[in-house]
């Protein structure tokens, strides 16, 4: 995004700034098109990898893979129920496609496209999709706020959410490995590192304890665990120790590793997720205590059940309450 | 293989009416279901399964077929009579036609039939997953195609016309799909529903092949089959086919409302004895 001019308060004007506004602060360190390059390096050894999109290559990295292997990639136009029809045939004839576009055209648009002919029919179809939750200030028509709880709801399918650069390079060919459709976020252009500082490797369906603490167990997903390691950092420095579990398999869920970190007693679980805060990973891990009968205090952390307002993300995410600074304040106030 | 060779071999006739007896046997199993749509495009099928199409009875995954995508889901009753005749599905099943725990379900869905390429249910569907095997098949360099079937009131999903753009687009010239016009759905006739006319002008305009024929002369539908799979162009085919609801039992293509039939116990019998009277080659 960018300023122009500055508010009555002397505070800088932000603008929308287009829908492609990168999620990375400021000086964060990223890295480019972590989707693109692990595409090609995959598609290097795995002659059944293809890449299809709906007029969307250039905005889901997939051009990094339309270049390396021209003839491997299918540009179907504006056309998304295509999109997951086509990438159904292709499966059903034995190949592997990745299928790119917003997270929005997946699971609003095309969602009964994908639910009778890819996991109906468990074809291995893989669907990355750019824009998930709040990473746009373009407005609902741009804002993937409901994806996980619909693919969570489809038998069948995976679900995932990474956090960032690290873990795509590693979601990619974990997902090549295994065989059946899988629905992943995507996190594209500039993408922050922040896992690579925590020795962290992705394992499909598994959750990975990122930092311990005796007051407060965050449980998170996708960008809001680099939020959740942000603040648990500066809740340090008020004597408050925060426990990080990141969640990036949604679906399935690693129940064990949720239910032995929330039954420790005498933390709060904060679950916090880049999304809205009805069928995501929130309710998920709610459920799940529940049945086992595990009652910790419990909180949730995600986006209302609103359509959410167009702006620069900043805004929106102080908004919403799932920048750092909300988060970090939302827990104070809870541990009040 | 699809193209008997043995002298006493059925005649296409003989096919088609042996395909309208085991949808009519299928129907009377449930005492109902969509019969009339398996009548008009009995003769298709026949067409398709023992003129066109190459498969193995005893190994209906055999990588060198032709592909059969059935997207008008509910006309499952009708390519079940189809497989039957072709002894993918044996004729003891029928028995089990729409019952728990049966390979047969109303509505087609691959998960469960042998033969069943896709599931429909949902409409729409076909002519996309068409593309994407027929983009399949010629990465492989494989000889086989894909056939597909779909109803006039299909016409109406905006994902039909993303499809037909498409394989035009990507020059699938071995994609041959059938359109069933018997201008019928379930709030009734196609053509008040959302006019499609003049199909064959605009699906030529979008790059298609396209013949149209009365889809209940068997002659002229082999005459389609045939130049659909000859023609020298890099274009896909479509054959549009004019059809008569309930077509060969007379009581039934009189109906006015044909869409879903409920016959009476002892109409079965009538209906059969009128196939047999009115289809005899």
């Amino acid at each position: 995004m960018k300023s122009v001019g500055s508010t009555p308060s002397g505070k800088p004007r932000l603008t929308t700034s287009a829908m492609i506004a990168s999620i990375a602060a400021e000086g964060q360190r990223t890295r480019p098109a972590p989707f693109g390059h692990a595409l090609v390096e995959l598609a290097r050894s795995r002659e059944d990898v293809l890449g299809m999109t709906a007029d969307l290559g250039k905005y889901t990295d997939l051009h990094i893979f339309a270049q390396a292997f021209p003839d491997r990639y299918y540009q179907m136009g504006m056309a998304e129920q295509l999109l997951f029809g086509a990438a159904s045939g292709l499966a059903a004839e034995g190949f592997m496609p990745f299928a790119t576009t917003y997270a929005v055209f997946a699971s609003r648009r095309a969602y009964d496209f994908i639910h009778q002919t890819i996991a109906e029919e468990d074809r291995n179809v893989k669907i990355a999709c750019a824009l998930p939750g709040l990473t746009s200030g373009y407005g609902p028509s741009h804002q993937a706020a409901e994806d996980l709880a619909l693919f969570r709801a489809m038998p069948n399918m995976t679900v995932i959410d990474p956090c960032d650069a690290h873990e795509i390079e590693q979601i990619v060919p974990a997902i090549a490995a295994h065989r059946g459709p899988v629905y992943m976020r995507l996190l594209r252009g500039q993408v922050p590192l922040v896992l690579d500082g925590y020795n962290y490797r992705f394992e499909l369906g598994k959750a990975a304890l990122l930092r311990d603490g005796a007051d407060i167990l965050i449980i998170s997903s996708g960008i809001m665990t680099m939020r959740a390691l942000e603040a648990a950092q500066s809740l340090q420095d008020d004597r408050v120790n925060a426990a990080v579990l990141h969640v990036p398999t949604i679906k399935p869920l690693d129940t064990e590793t949720i239910l032995r970190e929330a039954g420790k007693p005498g933390r709060l679980v904060v679950v916090a997720e880049n999304h809205t805060v009805i069928g995501g990973l929130g309710e998920a891990v709610a459920a799940l205590l529940m049945r086992a009968g595990v009652h910790p205090a419990f909180r949730q952390i995600g986006l209302p059940d609103e359509f959410l307002a167009a702006g620069a993300l900043p805004t929106l995410h102080d908004r919403y309450g799932v920048s750092t600074a909300e988060v970090t304040r939302q827990i104070k106030e809870w541990l009040r | 293989m699809g193209t008997p060779t043995l002298a006493n071999a059925p005649t296409l006739a003989q096919r088609a009416r042996n395909i309208r007896r085991n949808a009519l046997l299928m129907g009377e199993v449930q005492g109902q279901g969509y019969i009339a749509q398996a009548l008009d495009i009995a003769d298709v099928l026949a067409v398709a399964y023992f003129h066109a199409m190459r498969f193995r009875a005893e190994d209906p995954a055999w990588e060198g077929r032709d592909r059969f995508l059935l997207s008008n889901g509910h006309y499952a009753i009708a390519l079940y009579a189809a497989l039957i005749e072709a002894g993918i599905i044996p004729e003891a099943e029928l028995e089990t036609y729409g019952f728990d725990e049966s390979r047969l379900p109303m509505s087609g869905m691959a998960s469960y039939t042998p033969g069943m390429e896709m599931s429909g249910g949902s409409l729409g569907l076909g002519l996309g997953i068409a593309v994407g095997m027929a983009l399949g098949l010629k990465r492989k360099r494989s000889a086989s195609r894909i056939f597909t079937l779909f109803s006039d009131g299909e016409l109406d999903e905006g994902s039909k016309w993303e499809a037909i753009m498409s394989a035009a687009h990507h020059q699938l010239d071995n994609l041959i799909a059938i359109i069933d016009v018997n201008n019928q759905q379930a709030d009734g006739p196609s053509k008040q529903m959302l006019g499609f006319e003049p199909l064959v002008d605009k699906l030529e305009a979008f790059g298609w092949f396209v013949r149209r024929i009365d889809g209940n002369d068997l002659d002229a539908v082999v005459g389609a089959f045939d130049a659909a799979m000859a023609h020298p162009e890099p274009k896909p085919r479509m054959i549009v086919a004019d059809t008569l609801m309930g077509k060969g039992v007379p009581f039934l293509e009189q109906r006015e409302k044909n869409h879903f039939i409920r016959v009476e116990p002892h109409e079965w019998q009538l209906a059969l004895s009128a196939l047999n009277v009115g289809e005899q080659p």
